[in-house]
């Protein structure tokens, strides 16, 4: 005969075990979430959906060139199907590097002057206007950089070229001029990613403890003094992760850099010079009048601006979220 | 007693020092000065004679000197004094005390001014008032006009030397001479960390102004391109009858446009946006993960390539239409959007989900009455922001749909214009009514998104107020 | 003797290091602060003398901590923030035109409530923070990183882990480590802000204890809101009262502590150290 009190105790012994409550939607729930999630899976459908055409697409041209041929030589032939976009994307690198050393310093400037340095009463307006900045058209830029801005660069250039000559890629060959070149196309492109390489700044600087700032400045430290040993140094991952997404950005500019430079397929070091070369404009300028090989070629070309930007953008994300973590 | 006399061995013995370097620095300020103003007769002005040249100098150095002792200690003065000042209000409430050692007589001027007459000694003690400290000081803004002069004239030296003829350059040359010889000015005052401190105020003062001056610029520079050619009739008409040379017509087609291509963008996008937002916030289900770093990804996605994808979908087999452009737009709203409203959904506290959840309401009304109320203004700020951006892509369109002349109404059927498309084709023409056309459909273009952007600052600050009661 | 001491009193520059370590006389004259428009501290007079630990007690919200931070000029730091009245440091005019924040706050060192080391840098790095900020040199670093320690009570724990981050150590370590931190830059004043509310008992008596070896060499001003830790850790007590809701806060009394928690003049001050309010 089993004691009440064995049959508690194993009732006890496997009472222990947890487990998850479950609640099944039901109705207006079921519904709800099924949309949800149609439309997340949206997203991916999307990206593998580009995958898929644009490598289709892409097929003819890298076909007809071949696919090392594409990526290690500069040439642009459509009659013949030779493509090579490696003097593209050299240009592209190099507008974009050009940006960036412009766009850094700007941006962090921008970012220390709202978060630091700028009176409070400043801080709104300052915002806007970078929000502002933002939302300006790419049209607007080009058109800026060309029609305005350009000008005022050339004596600059013109300075730089000649004293400066000892500098290899500053020199400007005679003949050559200095307008629509790629040093004007990176002033530009480095005013359209500043706001995010700005706000990004200001999101990691803002998230130094108050505590240590304090700290640096009850020491007897200058308001510099406590940027530069205690902001920075905490901001500095992800000061780095916004420039990667402006570095991003700049590589996928069209309009503005297309506006303003002369395409060019091969590569063009001399930075002050005419003549530029960027992907994502060579493909604008071309596509409208070219025919299905060449076609095929600039959206193969459009391909290796893609893959680019990912790894750029993924580059970023990763950085940044790593500051986030951090704090 | 013992504490008095260390209390009285203590500095004011630094301060002499900064006493010292003070009366220094007037001295060679008003020489670097005056050897400014020499260069600049002799140069800028091309006046030879040497005997009027070194008068001018020799005067110029007493006046700055004059003028340079007179503003630093006016500044400190200025400090001094007004500090007193509330002290002075605060005197006449002090007790008079038997025992005080200090005799009314001894008391500083200020004060003896600020005793009212006997009816007035019984007010009440609000009457001191805070004191207003000047920010910047008397010596920072003679160091600072000392170093604008100096670099003023050291540019000018490097004009003749370089032979520079142009304005940019010379201001450039001065700018990073004033930093430098800011520097050094204040480095002499006190020491190089305060020195760097200014210059990097400086520098990042400039770097606002410049900013704000590029925008104001950009927009002035479409707005005076733009005006001449904008009338009614820019509005009316459509480029199908006018020719290159010929005034007239206007951007009707490229407007109708815009209107249909970002309108059917819109639609398309702010349910799926939104939906995917709640599914990462709310839901985050399996898929939650990929969704997320897709979306990530994608936002970075180049616009040309966003136009190249909706070719190879749509347009091989369909054609150009006002619709591709349509969907190449969602392409690149949709990852914008939909993480913007992620992070406004994240925003709101999770208190307001949970009170629900207790009231034993299910999901979808917890979302539909909850959730997206409190984050109503959020959410329509960002799509407007996600629309302003949308309106001014050029580069999917030229791809994705080549644009036409005349007005097409129907965005299936055949290539239709709309307003960004229009302004480059017409920019890049040779003829100068093109070009002045293009410049007025940037600036009608200009003044939608400033429109746009103005409703959503309005939509976020109502959004604002709502949520700070919340809370 | 004035004769003799007034021979020896240094002429012409001396290096502000030197003439620094001397402990100061901190006085307030009749301060007042405002966050804005709206009033904090009403005529605040107060001398906090050398060799003195002075303890600021009172209830919470009374503006000890805001007084606390306008002795070192912290209190600018927010936006907003304004004052008027004098302070002086041995009679000069901490807001005067002769001193500006950063020498201030050289002179007239703080340590915080929560403590803060730098968590970038390691346990010497952090020592020596002070100096790595105003960029000045010292002859020996070592010797200096070893006196503020030791000032500090943390040497022997410490000694051989200079080299690991200043987060390793535990909550009153790091407290003293603060401590440490602030003494190398040789201040005349030390400013405390309630620096044991945030730590267990053991930490709390080892850091009362350093304050009470520090005590002879420096001018220390502490805020507290535990009675006790006044009555076992100053000689003057200063005792702030905001009187009615929605009135500053001003100083009630101030005396020697034992006159202070035995007879006070004030029976507002009476209640307040029997516990009868807080």
């Amino acid at each position: 005969m089993d004691s009440p009190s064995s049959d508690l105790l194993e009732a006890s012994a496997d009472a222990d075990v947890p487990f998850r409550p479950i609640s099944r939607a039901t109705g207006g729930d079921r519904v709800y979430r099924t949309m949800a999630t149609v439309a997340a899976s949206a997203s991916l459908v999307i990206v593998t959906v580009t995958a898929v055409f644009l490598i289709d697409k892409a097929r003819p041209a890298l076909g007809k060139a071949g696919v090392r041929d594409f990526f290690t030589t500069s040439v642009w032939n459509p009659t013949v199907g030779r493509f090579g976009v490696l003097g593209l994307v050299e240009g592209t690198l190099i507008i974009a590097a050009i940006s960036m050393t412009i766009a850094v310093p700007l941006g962090v400037g921008m970012a220390l002057f709202i978060n630091e340095y700028g009176p409070l009463r400043l801080r709104r307006p300052l915002t806007t206007l970078i929000d502002l900045l933002a939302a300006l058209p790419s049209l607007l830029f080009g058109m800026w950089g060309f029609f305005a801005l350009q000008s005022h660069l050339k004596p600059v250039a013109s300075f730089l070229s000649t004293r400066l000559s000892a500098v290899p890629f500053l020199r400007a060959p005679s003949g050559s001029g200095l307008t629509q070149s790629s040093f004007i196309a990176g002033v530009v492109v480095s005013m359209m990613i500043l706001p995010i390489i700005t706000s990004v700044s200001r999101d990691v600087m803002a998230q130094v403890p108050r505590e240590q700032c304090e700290g640096a400045l009850a020491l007897g430290g200058t308001r510099w003094g406590m940027v530069r040993d205690v902001i920075l140094p905490f901001a500095r991952s992800g000061i780095v992760g916004g420039a990667l997404l402006g570095f991003g950005r700049a590589l996928g500019e069209t309009i503005a850099v297309a506006l303003i430079i002369t395409p060019r397929i091969d590569v063009n070091t001399h930075v002050l010079t005419t003549g530029g070369g960027s992907i994502a404009a060579f493909i604008a300028v071309h596509f409208g009048e070219a025919s299905t090989l060449e076609r095929s070629g600039l959206v193969a070309a459009g391909l290796a601006l893609f893959i680019l930007t990912l790894i750029t953008n993924f580059l970023a994300r990763a950085v940044v979220n790593r500051t986030r973590i951090q704090s | 007693m013992t504490t008095s006399e260390t209390s009285r061995d203590v500095p004011l013995v630094q301060d002499q020092r900064l006493l010292g370097r003070r009366d220094v620095m007037p001295t060679v300020a008003a020489a670097l000065g005056a050897a400014g103003v020499a260069i600049l007769c002799w140069a800028v002005i091309g006046w030879h004679s040497a005997l009027g040249v070194a008068v001018t100098t020799f005067v110029s150095f007493v006046v700055i000197l004059t003028l340079a002792e007179f503003m630093a200690r006016d500044a400190d003065e200025v400090d001094l004094v007004e500090a007193e000042r509330g002290e002075g209000e605060v005197a006449d409430e002090r007790p008079p005390e038997p025992d005080s050692e200090l005799e009314p007589e001894q008391l500083p001027p200020v004060v003896l001014a600020a005793v009212p007459d006997a009816a007035d000694v019984g007010d009440e003690p609000e009457q001191d008032r805070p004191v207003k400290r000047k920010k910047v000081r008397g010596s920072d803004l003679v160091e600072g006009l000392v170093a604008a002069f100096v670099a003023a004239a050291f540019a000018e030296l490097l004009r003749i030397v370089f032979r520079m003829d142009s304005l940019v350059g010379v201001v450039i040359w001065w700018y990073i001479a004033f930093l430098f010889v800011y520097f050094l000015l204040v480095r002499d005052r006190a020491d190089s960390e305060s020195a760097l401190d200014h210059v990097v105020t400086v520098v990042v003062w400039s770097f606002a102004a410049l900013v704000s001056a590029v925008l104001v610029w950009m927009v002035l520079f479409v707005l005076f391109r733009g005006l001449p050619k904008l009338a009614a009739t820019f509005f009316t008409q459509d480029l199908s009858k006018v020719g290159p040379l010929s005034p007239g017509g206007g951007a009707k087609h490229a407007i109708i446009g815009t209107l249909e291509q970002v309108g059917i963008a819109t639609i398309i996008v702010v349910p799926i946006a939104i939906l995917t937002a709640i599914y990462l916030n709310e839901i985050n289900g399996r898929l939650a993960g990929p969704v997320r770093f897709v979306v990530d990804s994608m936002s970075g996605l180049p616009s040309i390539v966003a136009g190249l994808l909706v070719y190879t979908v749509l347009v091989t087999s369909h054609g150009f239409s006002g619709l591709a452009g349509s969907l190449a737009l969602v392409i690149l709203m949709l990852p914008t959007v939909t993480r913007t409203s992620e992070e406004i959904l994240r925003t709101i506290p999770g208190g307001l989900r949970e009170g629900g959840l207790a009231l034993g309401a299910p999901e979808w009304r917890l979302a539909r009455r909850v959730v997206l109320p409190t984050a109503l203004a959020g959410l329509v700020t960002a799509v407007i922001l996600g629309v302003a951006r949308a309106i001014g892509e050029t580069a999917p369109n030229d791809v994705s749909n080549i644009g036409a002349d005349t007005t097409n109404t129907s965005p299936v059927h055949g290539p239709q214009d709309d307003l960004p498309l229009f302004v480059w084709k017409l920019i890049r023409s040779p003829e100068d009514t093109q070009v002045k056309r293009g410049f007025t459909g940037a600036l009608v273009l200009v003044m939608l998104i400033f429109v746009l952007f103005v409703i959503a600052r309005l939509v976020a600050n109502r959004g604002q107020r709502k949520l700070g009661r919340v809370r | 003797m004035t004769l003799t001491d007034s021979v020896e009193m240094p002429v012409g520059p001396v290096a502000p290091a030197a003439t620094g370590s001397k402990p100061a006389t901190l006085e307030t004259i009749n301060l007042s602060a405002w966050f804005g428009k709206r009033k904090v501290l009403e005529r605040c007079s107060l001398t906090m003398e050398v060799r003195h630990v002075t303890a600021l007690i009172g209830p919470s919200g009374c503006g000890k901590s805001t007084y606390l931070r306008i002795l070192n000029r912290m209190h600018e730091v927010i936006p907003g923030a304004q004052i008027s009245g004098r302070v002086e440091i041995d009679g000069v005019d901490i807001y005067g035109a002769e001193l500006n924040a950063t020498q201030v706050r050289k002179r007239i060192g703080m340590v915080f409530q929560k403590p803060n080391p730098f968590p970038a840098m390691t346990i010497g790095e952090n020592v020596l923070a002070g100096l790595k900020l105003s960029r000045s040199s010292v002859s020996d670093k070592v010797a200096l990183t070893e006196e503020c320690l030791t000032r500090a009570g943390l040497w022997t724990e410490v000694k051989d882990r200079l080299h690991e981050g200043g987060m390793t150590l535990s909550g009153g370590q790091q407290q003293r480590l603060c401590i440490a931190r602030a003494l190398a830059v040789r201040p005349q004043v030390l400013l405390m802000d309630e620096p044991c509310s945030a730590l267990d008992p053991i930490s709390t008596r080892v850091v009362e204890e350093t304050i009470g070896e520090l005590a002879h060499e420096i001018t220390i001003v502490i805020v507290t809101h535990n009675m006790q830790q006044a009555a076992r850790v100053s000689d003057r007590c200063a005792f702030f009262l905001v009187e009615e809701f929605g009135e500053p806060g001003r100083i009630i009394e101030f005396s020697e502590t034992k006159k202070m928690f035995e007879e006070p003049d004030d029976p507002r001050t009476l209640d307040y150290v029997l516990g009868r309010f807080g």
